[in-house]
């Protein structure tokens, strides 16, 4: 047998083997002694969450501006994890060579976490933009932060920001009943609502808590369930799309609750929910963190907004992008402090941050032992003429709260 | 009581009728050529946003858009089958799933990057009205949408009795051998099918429109529903996909409304497995 | 096992031997970034060979080997985490929670008659009812998910699969390899002839005598035995488990690709899958990054095209294609 032409093909595959081999395994990049953080922005921008990952996107890519304006160098790179954490975690590794200090992310808990084991190994500091699941900061991750209340933290303030709302609009609910989607926010959600609804004071009775399946194709059914209980208040969980079928089929089968009211949870305030429903969308109320209008960040987030991203307006999105902003910005500011960028030193900055200025309403920003910031309060977000606005607490409001909601018919 | 299970149940018959006619495109398609449609559901979601389009441009109804809407679909589907698919007909169903789960994918994410995430509504005149027959609440829409996907499938009936092309079609369901050799051109058949099945999804996906918001997200999942219709229902009959349909869609509801919401779509699945164990040729299907 | 050695040409062996040599000493020069994109590789290339051993060998679709994923890994991370029994001892427990639920899928499916499309179908309605029941059992926490604890006394340790990547690779290159020489051994034993019988013509097979219930029933067994380890593998390398992530129809079709891209039916074809279409993943959204389009959802349609092309191209896989290119498919001399 010819000998030359094993040699050949051996040689040769050995050759592509080696050449396949340096092309993936790029060598890591010298961390040079820059005045900038490069930050790595890991979000889903497609798949089944791009709604709320492509908004956290649009803050992030404005916040550059911003954060110069303030005074900070920052570099970001623009990840798509595609809602899912196999992605996640080789494009948090594949940052990290690129050389990435820090990185910020990611809104799905299940990405959050491959991306936080990835951190945690290569001792590159995670600051969780938005991510609800309790056991983030429980498992015991040294190089987290998370600048974002739990589930149970939402519930807890969503039901103080309630009982507020109901002194203040003087309604007299007996009632109500909890609508929530089964997926793992929901869960959380609902998981904080069986602990803290009985020692929360509120002056009506939950007569039930209903779950949904988040991927229905409509919500006729649990509607007419609730019809059927004919409760004062309906407290949701859903997602934009959820809520725009479950106020439709509300309005269809002619059911006035005095409010619908969402303890900290999106979809009552997304641009599609007021796109499809128009003035059926007004007078929902939100309990969740909010972007303080009366805050030098905001305004100067919202001033970069408009001039950045026209298609889109400020008001609306400021959920997502306030709290992408202020992840960036505690990067930022901890690194000014810590004046190096090598994973320890950031992160014993990130834990010691204590943050006055930022775009979220609430005191300065601070962790805990665990990563936790546990100050993040809630306030009482209400549709009117179609864009969330903030009516309680009073020193940060811009509107008085109106409940009980008017019918249904006669909206214009 | 009573009465709010009726209305349950009324709205299920309503809603299952839709997606009866959406599952009529997939029998047809299985019935004839035996391709495992698995784009199926991406292919509904595509006619929505054409809804969604001709309504936001022409404002309008989709109730009339329907027609050519589903004329679209004939023709796409029609060149899909010679171009893409007719290689694949009669090859191993693995085959066809990757070539189908390929294209879902390509369609999906093409909807993505031209539409964004965001869900998009419809919203006519009468989408917030309902009718109040005594007790219940029923929802115009879903009343108009039933109505028109019945108009949609008897058409189709009546096509494939009693039209010669009609005819041929079931004949290459029947005995392609047979048919080949009575002369039947089967490749223009096929595509003539494949073409009247995707008609089906655009009707249907246009009806759709009314009821739910137009989303890439939604595919996958209309493509398990339509695939437990038909199973169901019966492959190969008309009148089984409709009725699987309304099966479905009531059952969901029931199940919803008695055992939890969040379950519902257990109960299909497990109404699926008895049938696929049971009486695999579905309620009105031809014994395999 | 001596006879599939024997049978190989020599090119072939030297070939395969050299690719296990190569991936033991890549660490040596990879970085992470490289060594995550393998350790999926050989994840994905397990898994490939798992389920073509049903599909490939046996000639049943499966679209719902998620469940046996799902079940592997729920049934092991629940046990370490409400019991304190570690995943090496864990995975035994669920192996045959997985094989139970194969083999009453395969009961049902095959003394009821159902084929083919059918089939797929009554598997994926399996595998969709295990996630919807998941996601309402709260013992493993419901929708809201199971979590391993990271740090802490009893985490990382390599007997409670606690370590770094490195474990992880050997750890899946290992599995990878040896459900490839199991396949390879399957394949030239009495058995795997009796599935190749039942595969090409269920009829003659039974005229000669096989029982065709009993050589798909054990081909279902072995399958869904070995998907369910990767289940245990994909749960303590992750961490946490959510239903919707497991059980999801769209880790069914994930895993389905690999071997049919790369040649169903054949020893080394989820391997190549699995080489192929990993890194293409990786290196279409490098490529998208690099171009810097702001277009989510870009790399899918690429990767979609390319599917679509490679099924059209080559329906029997890239494998045997390649093979006989590399003249890899005479017999030795």
């Amino acid at each position: 047998m010819p000998t030359d032409y094993h040699g050949f093909s051996r040689r040769r595959l050995l050759g592509g083997t080696a050449a396949g081999a340096a092309f993936l395994a790029m060598p890591s990049i010298v961390r040079a002694q820059t005045q900038s953080l490069k930050i790595a922005v890991i979000l889903p921008q497609s798949g089944y969450l791009a709604q709320a990952g492509q908004s956290c996107h649009r803050g992030a890519l404005v916040s550059s501006s911003v954060l110069s304006e303030f005074g900070h160098k920052v570099e970001l790179m623009h990840i798509d994890m595609e809602s899912n954490p196999d992605v996640a975690r080789t494009q948090t590794e594949r940052a990290i060579n690129e050389g990435a200090q820090c990185v910020v992310g990611a809104f799905d808990s299940a990405a959050t976490l491959a991306i936080a084991q990835v951190c945690e190994q290569r001792q590159v500091p995670l600051i969780v933009n938005i991510g609800a699941a309790p056991q983030l900061t429980e498992q015991g991750y040294k190089f987290l932060v998370r600048n974002f209340p739990t589930g149970g933290m939402l519930v807890a303030n969503g039901l103080k920001q309630i009982k507020a709302l109901i002194d203040a609009t003087k309604i007299e609910p007996k009632t109500a009943v909890f609508l929530h989607a089964n997926d793992n926010f929901g869960m959380a959600q609902r998981q904080g609502m069986d602990k803290l609804f009985p020692t929360a004071g509120l002056p009506f009775k939950l007569l039930d808590s209903i779950p949904y399946d988040p991927k229905a194709q409509d919500l006729s059914v649990e509607v007419t369930k609730i019809r059927g209980l004919n409760p004062d208040l309906l407290l949701v969980v859903t997602r934009a799309a959820d809520a725009i079928k479950l106020v439709r089929d509300i309005v269809r089968q002619k059911f006035q609750p005095m409010g619908i009211i969402s303890p900290g949870a999106p979809g009552l305030y997304d641009e599609e929910f007021y796109k499809a429903l128009g003035p059926l969308a007004d007078y929902h109320i939100d309990a969740i963190p909010w972007a303080n209008p009366k805050s030098k960040v905001t305004q100067a987030l919202e001033a970069a907004f408009k001039k950045q991203q026209p298609n889109f307006r400020f008001a609306v999105e400021c959920f997502n992008v306030g709290f992408t902003f202020d992840a960036l910005l505690i990067a930022a500011d901890s690194f000014k402090r810590a004046g190096t960028a090598t994973g320890p030193e950031l992160m014993k900055a990130l834990k010691a941050t204590s943050l006055t200025d930022h775009a979220m309403i609430g005191p300065p920003i601070k962790f805990d032992e665990k990563g936790q910031n546990v100050d993040i309060p809630s306030s009482c977000v209400q549709n009117r003429s179609q864009t969330p606005t903030v009516v309680l607490p009073a020193d940060v409001a811009t509107m008085t709260p109106v409940l009980p909601e008017p019918p249904w018919q006669g909206r214009t | 009581m009573a009465a709010i299970t009726l209305n349950v149940i009324v709205q299920g018959l309503l809603t299952g009728l839709v997606y009866g006619l959406m599952a009529l495109g997939l029998s047809v398609i299985f019935g004839v050529m035996r391709v495992v449609n698995f784009a199926h559901g991406e292919f509904t979601v595509v006619a929505m946003y054409a809804a969604f389009i001709l309504f936001e441009t022409l404002h309008l109804d989709p109730l009339i858009t329907l027609l050519p809407v589903a004329a679209a679909f004939f023709g796409i589907g029609y060149l899909l089958q010679r171009t893409l698919i007719s290689p694949f007909v009669g090859r191993a169903e693995h085959e066809q799933f990757i070539l189908l789960v390929g294209l879902a994918t390509v369609i999906v994410n093409g909807l993505l990057l031209v539409f964004g995430p965001d869900a998009r509504p419809i919203n006519l005149s009468y989408s917030f009205d309902s009718y109040a027959v005594g007790p219940l609440f029923i929802d115009k829409v879903r009343v108009l949408a039933a109505l028109a996907a019945l108009a949609v499938a008897a058409t189709l009936f009546l096509f494939f009795r009693y039209t010669r092309t009609g005819t041929a079609i079931r004949a290459c369901a029947d005995n392609l051998t047979g048919a080949a050799v009575v002369g039947l051109h089967v490749k223009q058949l096929y595509a003539v099918t494949f073409g009247l099945g995707l008609a089906c999804v655009g009707a249907a996906g246009t009806l759709m429109a009314t009821i739910a918001d137009a989303a890439p997200d939604l595919a996958q999942a209309y493509t398990l529903l339509a695939f437990t219709i038909v199973i169901i229902g019966g492959l190969g009959s008309m009148v089984g996909a409709l009725i699987g349909g309304i099966l479905i869609g009531v059952s969901e509801a029931l199940a919803g409304f008695y055992i939890q919401p969040s379950m519902k779509s257990m109960f299909s699945f497990a109404l699926l497995i008895v049938v696929l164990v049971m009486r695999p040729q579905g309620l009105m299907g031809r014994r395999l | 096992m001596s006879g599939i050695w024997l049978h190989t040409s020599r090119r072939g062996k030297a070939l395969s031997l050299l690719l296990l040599l190569a991936f033991v000493l890549v660490p040596a020069i990879a970085d992470r970034y490289l060594l995550s994109v393998l350790i999926l590789v050989f994840y994905f290339a397990y898994l490939g060979q798992a389920w073509n051993l049903l599909m490939g060998f046996a000639g049943q679709l499966s679209l719902g080997h998620a469940l046996y994923l799902g079940l592997g890994a729920y049934t092991a991370t629940a046990l370490w985490t409400l019991f304190g029994i570690g995943p090496w001892l864990g995975v035994f427990i669920a192996i045959p929670v997985a094989a139970a639920a194969g083999m009453f899928i395969g009961w049902l499916g095959w003394r009821f008659a159902i084929e083919g499309v059918y089939f797929a179908l009554l598997t994926i309605a399996f595998a969709e009812f295990t996630r919807i029941g998941f996601d309402h059992l709260q013992f493993t926490g419901g929708a809201g998910g199971l979590f391993l604890p990271v740090n802490g006394e009893a985490a990382g340790k390599w007997w409670n699969l606690g370590g770094g990547p490195l474990l992880y690779y050997y750890l899946s290159l290992a599995l990878a390899a040896a459900a490839t020489v199991l396949v390879a051994a399957l394949r030239q034993s009495p058995l795997g002839y009796r599935w190749l019988a039942v595969r090409e013509d269920p009829q003659a097979a039974q005229a000669v005598g096989i029982n065709i219930f009993r050589a798909r029933m054990l081909a279902m067994l072995i399958s869904s035995s070995m998907t369910a380890v990767g289940g245990v593998f994909y749960g303590f390398y992750y961490r946490n488990l959510f239903p919707s992530q497991v059980f999801d129809i769209s880790h069914s079709i994930e895993l389905i690709l690999a071997p049919i891209i790369g040649g169903l039916g054949t020893v080394f074809g989820p391997i190549v899958g699995a080489i192929i279409l990993t890194p293409l993943g990786e290196a279409l959204t490098g490529l998208v990054q690099s171009l810097g389009l702001n277009a989510p959802g870009a790399k899918a349609i690429f990767y979609g095209l390319t599917l679509m092309v490679i099924i059209s191209l080559q329906p029997n896989g890239v494998w045997p294609w390649l093979a006989r290119h590399l003249r890899l498919d005479r017999p030795p001399e």
